[in-house]
């Protein structure tokens, strides 16, 4: 944890983040319809952003899992749940706040909305699972089945606006193939916040993958040390 | 500057998780590293104290 590219990223995330903060509430103008509130969208949209390519990570995690049976690729698989159902749960909080002001309700059962909530419930259970269970090879392989089946849902959320009626702005790509920000200032901010929180999650995941391998070597040398000291007693 | 309170709580809330969430990986890391030391330590102990095998097997004899 203590070396210099994982330090060089976290110091390169908290700047881009700090620039993201001045673009969001400095610099950006304020949207026409919405007003204020729909400067939440520069950090609900990147959140979502995460949360997608940490549960895809999963999915590749747990095929590379099945296939070579190395424990490595179970680590990053576990480490990737676990940041992206961070990024989940404020993707879904992020957006009941900005939903309130403007449908007036905390949440309704929209098919983005759902898809989402779906999603969170399966890596939830996911985690459960992980959390409650050995850390041995049967479990790593039934997870990696759980993650990729699960990863499944992605599409399906980020497609939902096009397959469902529904009320759920489709701002990124509108149904008629163009994006929906008005100004180029707005367009330039988003970038930037999805640049920083890929870092974000970037420089998360090295952190929890470093630990995770970390947690593994030391209950390698637990079970060495239970050996000798097996054997030092029948000696 | 309507609706600021929601604008304020949404990127607190943002904050809060995300801080928290590292500080979590901090401590834990911090306690891992620790354990990770002991225990090699220990290991290593064990390995300068116990008899190597050939010793071992002699002493079965």
């Amino acid at each position: 944890m203590k070396n210099k590219p994982t330090a060089a990223l976290g110091w390169t995330t908290l700047l881009l983040m700090l620039t993201s903060l001045f673009m969001v509430f400095e610099w950006v103008p304020t949207e026409e319809d919405q007003g204020i509130v729909q400067r939440i969208f520069y950090f609900h949209v990147p959140c979502a952003w995460v949360a997608f390519a940490a549960f895809g990570l999963v999915a590749i995690a747990g095929m590379f899992y099945l296939w070579l049976k190395e424990p490595l690729f179970d680590d990053l698989g576990y480490a990737a749940a676990e940041i992206g159902m961070v990024f989940c749960t404020l993707v879904l909080i992020t957006g009941s706040i900005w939903a309130k002001p403007i449908w007036g309700v905390w949440w309704t059962w929209d098919s983005r909305l759902t898809t989402t909530f779906i999603l969170w419930l399966l890596y939830g259970g996911y985690l459960f699972l992980r959390e409650v269970s050995d850390h041995t090879p049967e479990v790593a392989r039934f997870s990696a089945v759980i993650g990729i089946v699960a990863a499944l849902d992605v599409p399906v959320v980020v497609l939902s606006v096009r397959l469902w009626r529904t009320i759920h702005p489709a701002v990124l790509v509108t149904r008629s193939g163009e994006h929906g920000l008005e100004d180029p200032r707005m367009v330039i901010t988003l970038l930037v916040c999805l640049a920083a929180f890929t870092m974000l999650f970037a420089w998360m995941l090295l952190l929890r993958f470093y630990q995770l391998r970390m947690g593994t070597r030391l209950m390698i040398i637990r079970r060495d040390i239970a050996l000798i000291e097996a054997a030092a007693g029948d000696y | 500057m309507e609706h600021f309170d929601y604008l304020f709580a949404a990127y607190s809330i943002i904050f809060i998780v995300i801080f928290g969430y590292v500080a979590f990986i901090w401590r834990r890391q911090a306690h891992l590293e620790s354990d990770l030391r002991a225990m090699e330590e220990r290991l290593r102990q064990l390995k300068t104290e116990a008899p190597p095998p050939e010793v071992k097997s002699a002493a079965q004899k």
